[in-house]
């Protein structure tokens, strides 16, 4: 068991140079990959603006978004010793969006205020909480799957209730575009809002780590072990909420990343679910980038909203492993 | 060697009293089966045990001291518990699971130090899996795992080990490995603690019985004290012969007793 030197993390923070580089050098201005770099550090005109204002906010968002959603399903599917738990089965999302809709219709605050990331994080913490003490600690995948559906869709029909109690039709068109999960139009503040509680988030969900190992071997051999199961589904759950409320506030809806990021390092951490943590939040920011860079790239009046492409990526992806576990799913305990 | 006692035990689970009073003095060294029909309280009482339940009265205490104010890693380092028909979850490989056994000690798995090393490369050894290290563990056989997580148990070399039906669901060899395995453990100075059903086995390996029943401690002694024909029918509710053949005392269940 001597730890072997694996390529992976160097391997994903690469491809996230790489990422980053075609993010600020996509998008309807055309800037060349030279004066990209150059306009980031000095004052290069009209492709500044562009880069440091525009791109650089998106890419730094689509960056720490994706990273927070690898890392909290990776911890998630840990927790629960489950591959299909992500904060996006669970309603997380959306209902981190009931509670940011709620306190923008309710007039209390603007899009910018901090309430919102507060509110949002209210909503996951809720929706996961809840889900995890519905499916329980012998419930099957089926029990936690169907409780997940029941409160997103109970915080979907929630949002849907504030859109069409809402008087006024440009703010209707503004929250459902909000919804849809995109890094459009994204600034520094938007990044400044979400930064702290996304290292919260992430200095929680790392701090849990060696005990998913013991929790690999179901709950009593954990205890056995002197882990502490209550402290570290404390530490995850809260963690999850809040990277997900706070990327909800600032991105709107986009589901799915931290179902997928696990599955695809998985293999090249030897399935332990501690080793596991790490690469799945690099990959999970990968493939955020990569979603976001894709969105700017396919040519349409509007921009497709990022959140629609990880849904489409994510959720054939989630019934492709279903299908392929279906067996031992119907027997798996949560 | 550390004497492990239990003292005036009483467990509630919700409102059923599931143990009463137990007291029980356990010698290093020798190897305890814990018998009793279902429902008697056996795995609670394994449980408590292991800390794992919290009991309404009474202690458990190791060494003299009572494991309730015992950290969890200290007491996980001085008592292995080995759940019943437990899994894995993930395709992690065997040498991996069984270095679990490791964390106690506050050594990771993929970092173990030298001694953790020779634990696990023992633990292995002595329940035949050498050459199984990087196999997933979820591709073992029910008997190759049963010995895996029993390894996982044996790497953390804790003075106590408890063990909830270790040979149930396993095949007649595997049963006899398990056990010979257990009782070696015994041998070289743990407490092991080991709940069984087959009465036949229990009487053969364990040096000490404990019967269990509603929850109360029937009779605790050895294989020819606690297992005769009365007490199985008292406790059990079965018609048994109980004889002393060239195989030491053997059980034959020969039909269930009315309920009264």
């Amino acid at each position: 068991m001597s730890r072997r030197r694996s390529p992976l993390i160097p391997g994903l923070i690469a491809l996230i140079g790489v990422l980053s580089l075609a993010s600020l050098v996509i998008g309807p201005a055309s800037i060349s990959i030279p004066v990209a770099l150059k306009a980031l550090v000095s004052d290069q005109g009209a492709a500044s603006i562009v880069v440091r204002e525009i791109r650089l906010p998106r890419t730094l968002l689509a960056l720490l978004i994706g990273w927070i959603f690898g890392l909290s399903g990776a911890g998630l599917q840990g927790l629960l010793r489950n591959p299909l738990a992500d904060t996006a089965v669970f309603g997380a999302p959306q209902a981190s969006a009931f509670g940011a809709v709620l306190v923008i219709y309710s007039g209390l605050v603007g899009t910018l205020s901090w309430a919102l990331p507060f509110a949002a994080i209210a909503g996951a913490l809720l929706s996961i909480a809840l889900v995890v003490a519905v499916a329980g600690r012998s419930a099957t995948i089926v029990v936690l799957v169907l409780a997940g559906l029941a409160v997103g869709s109970l915080a979907g029909a929630g949002t849907s209730l504030a859109i069409s109690l809402s008087p006024n039709p440009f703010a209707v068109t503004e929250i459902v575009f909000w919804l849809l999960g995109s890094f459009e139009d994204r600034s520094m503040v938007h990044v400044g809002l979400s930064l702290p509680f996304i290292l919260l988030a992430s200095g929680l969900i790392l701090k849990a780590a060696p005990g998913l190992r013991a929790l690999s071997l179901g709950e009593e051999t954990a205890r056995s072990l002197g882990t502490d199961v209550g402290r570290l589904r404390g530490l995850i759950v809260a963690g999850a909420a809040i990277g997900t409320g706070a990327s909800v506030a600032v991105a709107g809806s986009i589901g799915f990343v931290g179902l997928v990021a696990p599955h695809l390092v998985r293999p090249f951490t030897g399935y332990d679910p501690a080793r596991t943590l790490v690469p799945a939040g690099l990959a999970g920011a990968a493939l955020l980038l990569a979603a976001d860079c894709t969105a700017r790239l396919i040519p349409s009046g509007a921009e497709v909203k990022v959140g629609v492409l990880t849904a489409l990526i994510g959720v054939p992806f989630f019934l492709w492993v279903i299908a392929r576990r279906k067996a031992e799913l119907v027997e798996t305990p949560a | 060697m550390m004497p492990f006692e239990i003292r005036s035990l009483s467990v509630d689970l919700g409102a059923r009293r599931a143990l009463e009073s137990i007291d029980l003095s356990l010698e290093p060294g020798r190897l305890t089966a814990l018998i009793g029909p279902n429902g008697a309280g056996k795995t609670t009482l394994l449980r408590a045990m292991a800390g794992l339940v919290r009991p309404s009265a009474g202690d458990v205490v190791l060494d003299g001291t009572p494991t309730a104010l015992m950290r969890a890693s200290a007491r996980a380092r001085a008592i292995a518990y080995l759940p019943q028909g437990g899994g894995v979850a993930w395709p992690l490989p065997v040498e991996g699971v069984v270095a679990l056994g490791r964390l106690p000690h506050g050594e990771e798995p993929d970092r173990l130090p030298a001694e953790g090393r020779t634990a696990v490369e023992a633990a292995l050894r002595s329940v035949g899996l050498q050459g199984f290290e990087t196999r997933p563990a979820t591709s073992l056989s029910g008997g190759e795992r049963a010995r895996m997580l029993l390894a996982r148990a044996l790497a953390t070399q804790a003075p106590v080990l408890l063990a909830d039906e270790p040979v149930a669901a396993l095949d007649p060899r595997h049963q006899l490995i398990v056990l010979e395995v257990l009782k070696a453990r015994a041998r070289a100075g743990t407490t092991v603690v080991a709940i069984l059903h087959d009465l036949n086995l229990a009487a053969r390996f364990a040096d000490h019985i404990v019967l269990l029943d509603q929850g109360k401690i029937e009779t605790s002694g050895s294989p020819e004290e606690a297992l005769t024909k009365a007490r199985l029918a008292a406790s059990f509710g079965i018609q048994a012969r109980v004889s002393r053949g060239e195989d030491g005392l053997l059980v034959v269940a020969q039909s269930p007793l009315p309920s009264a």
